[in-house]
């Protein structure tokens, strides 16, 4: 029987076909000792003492390919990211797929390919998979779930009630850049090549960081859908304190700043994939910098504000013009799907 | 940014405001100065740039009409709902437009019932729709301003030009002269002076801003949408109250001239007739709607199709007609931030991106800050 060119619904049906999508795509790509057994559940050796964190996040970006990544790389560095802010050491993945009959399946290797060198990167394994077709019509393209399971190792502690006031707010890097370049793809707009989606794992990064400052660093997050204004509301409302920004300091791209101004948009709320914010005590702030900037994903790290006890629960943005103004939560915008 | 950056200068921007709060200061008898920004536009630009408290006190902000989602009236968009319901049409409109809530409800509402209603960025895509769907009545819910108007103009022309028989319009486009006149004429707010609307003007042209010094002896000055833009007309504007000498003040040169654009100016006026038009929070304001001429009343979806649409008073409690008017500023609303919020708007300026309720609801106006 000659092989097809694109998914069919048979792909699904757990018959010869499914067989041998799994055998051809996913475990030329993903092969590890706890995948080839092709069981129906992973079997992992002793995890690394400490706490057990577990996430999942399911993955619907249209187009599949944006400049500087695709849902590929996308449904790794999410969840991997996820598990990293929470101070663990990510190590397992799984990967669950629902494709739309008649994608193309050199498509689906390329995103398949995509996850298993991102997987590489991130030093994790993909162990359990699943594998769904639906309707032509009834899902975009594909979307991917992955789950993920990590361990934080005993003693780091980090959450809403280890803010202390004064503490000082960095970031890695620009704001922006995936949702501008998600959005510009989707609009067929160009703005220069340098706008690029900034999908990365973060594991590496902050593990030097809470190694380096153990017992400094008070709270992470990533900074995903909603955009730093989103998150930073999350912190102060959770934490009920202050938090102090100021624009100048906050890093955005120029092309960033161009296609939001063009679209009418606000940094601020625009989407990110390989974006981290840290709450580090104000002593420490200096040092968690200097971690931050050697590493390539924190080249261009600043230090944006701090935690204060006036305006608990709000978000203050210092304006170059000497205003403050609150900056809200992200609501009811119409955005297309991002992530 | 290049033509961007040069406008958002921080040290120019201080000095336009320590010279706008010293002029007031020389001149107590007219502190606050009170003027309305016309446009929704200039209103969002002055609340992101956190304009209105560094002018606290000398200087009071009045939101105007200008946001054109908002100042669409019920009846007309419950027309659209009906048109909406007709099988084979598809109405094709801006994004805003879908949420605003008519007297029947939302297009969105009914587009989830199954009616044919799409979101474009621009009337070519709806003129592309048509072309796609030859077999479907595709309309076109034109809503905006001098400034969307011509836009909507040319691709009517377009469809003529390409025979695109399927292709009409249902223009509640509307000009803003005569709704700064209601506004004056009604006296229920006392202005000193008027931030007239950039990109309305960049077509209408400055000079059209004319009768604002001449019949109700205030000045107007149109200006951009960066802050040393804002800044410079409110400094403009406060000189001109301050010396009592009124005038039209174009601090927008680099896009408004004095006679606006000819060419959109003279599309306007093939395309279009002006017309009696209904303002919600306003009511009915003559010669100042614009519909489809008769030579392209083919077009014109309001005559293309019967519609009747029963009048349904506006929701209780809702003052928008107030806000819209600048009678009141949106916080005075009862429902304001208690019942009416982005995610559950009761009235259009909460609605629209341009509209003043989302403008003070976004940047938190009314709360204070440490």
């Amino acid at each position: 029987m000659k092989t097809p060119q694109r998914i069919l619904l048979a792909h699904g049906s757990g018959g010869a076909l499914s067989h041998e999508l799994v055998r051809d795509v996913f475990l030329r790509a993903f092969y590890n000792p706890s995948l080839a057994p092709m069981a129906d559940a992973a079997l992992m050796d002793q995890l690394p003492p400490g706490r057990l964190a577990l996430t999942t996040d399911s993955y619907v970006v249209q187009p599949l390919f944006f400049p500087g990544g695709n849902i590929g790389e996308l449904a790794i560095c999410g969840t991997v990211n996820d598990l990293a802010v929470m101070g663990a050491q990510p190590l397992y993945l799984t990967a669950g797929f629902i494709l739309e009959e008649g994608l193309h399946i050199e498509t689906l290797e390329r995103v398949v390919m995509a996850m298993a060198e991102t997987a590489q990167q991130a030093g994790v394994q993909i162990v359990t998979g699943d594998t769904k077709v639906v309707d032509r019509g009834a899902a975009d393209g594909m979307f991917i779930n992955t789950a993920g399971v990590g361990v934080v190792p005993l003693g780091i502690d980090l959450g809403p009630q280890r803010l202390q006031p004064n503490d000082l707010i960095l970031i890695n890097g620009t704001i922006g850049d995936h949702g501008m370049a998600v959005m510009m793809q989707r609009e067929g707009m160009n703005f220069g090549s340098a706008l690029e989606s900034d999908t990365a794992p973060l594991n590496e990064l902050l593990a030097a960081l809470l190694a380096t400052l153990p017992g400094q660093i008070h709270w992470m997050r990533d900074v995903t859908r909603g955009g730093l204004a989103t998150v930073l509301n999350e912190w102060a409302e959770s934490a009920q304190m202050g938090i102090e920004l100021d624009e100048v300091k906050i890093p955005v791209r120029e092309e960033v700043r161009a296609a939001c101004e063009f679209l009418g948009l606000d940094p601020l709320y625009a989407a990110n994939e390989g974006k981290v914010v840290v709450a580090v005590a104000a002593e420490a702030a200096e040092a968690a910098l200097e971690v931050l900037q050697r590493h390539p994903m924190g080249s261009q790290a600043a230090k944006i504000g701090r935690i204060s006890t006036a305006n608990p629960g709000r978000v203050v943005l210092n304006t170059p013009y000497g205003a403050r103004r609150i900056v809200q939560m992200l609501t009811g915008a119409q955005l297309p799907r991002i992530c | 940014m290049e033509f961007i950056d040069e406008f958002r200068d921080p040290a120019l921007a201080r000095k336009l405001i320590a010279q706008i709060r010293h002029k007031v200061a020389a001149h107590p008898d007219i502190r606050p100065v009170r003027l309305m920004e016309f446009c929704g536009g200039h209103t969002h630009a002055i609340f992101h740039f956190g304009l209105r408290q560094m002018l606290a006190g000398d200087v009071d902000m009045r939101s105007g009409p200008g946001c054109p989602v908002c100042v669409t009236a019920a009846a007309d968009l419950d027309a659209a709902l009906v048109l909406a319901e007709i099988p084979d049409v598809i109405l094709a409109t801006f994004g805003d437009m879908v949420r605003v809530p008519g007297g029947h409800g939302t297009l969105q509402e009914i587009k989830a019932g199954g009616a044919d209603v799409r979101i474009v960025y621009s009337p070519m895509d709806a003129l592309s729709i048509a072309k796609r769907h030859p077999d479907r009545e595709v309309v076109f819910l034109g809503v905006g301003f001098e400034t969307t108007a011509p836009g909507v103009a040319a691709i009517v022309r377009q469809a003529d030009k390409a025979a695109i028989g399927n292709f009409s319009v249902l223009s509640l486009h509307k000009l803003t002269p005569p709704a700064m006149r209601a506004i004056l004429d009604a006296g229920e707010v006392a202005l000193d002076g008027i931030i007239g609307p950039g990109h309305v003007s960049a077509v209408i042209g400055s000079e059209a801003w004319q009768f604002l010094p001449a019949t109700y002896g205030i000045p107007c000055a149109v200006a951009g949408f960066e802050p040393l833009d804002l800044l410079s007309a409110i400094a403009a504007l406060v000189n001109a109250v301050a010396e009592k000498e009124p005038g039209v003040l174009n601090t927008y040169p680099r896009s408004v001239r004095p006679q606006g654009n000819q060419v959109a100016r003279q599309m306007l006026e093939q395309v279009f007739e002006v017309g009696p038009a209904a303002w919600r929070g306003f009511g009915p304001i003559s010669a100042s709607g614009l519909s489809l001429s008769r030579d392209f009343a083919a077009r014109d979806a309001a005559r293309r199709f019967t519609v009747e649409v029963e009048p349904v008073p506006e929701p209780a409690g809702c003052r928008c007609g107030e806000v819209l008017r600048g009678v009141i500023a949106p916080p005075d609303c009862p429902l304001f931030r208690r019942l009416c919020s982005p995610r559950n708007p009761i009235g259009p300026c909460m609605v629209s991106a341009e509209g003043a309720c989302a403008a003070y609801y976004k940047y938190n106006e009314g709360v204070p800050v440490r």
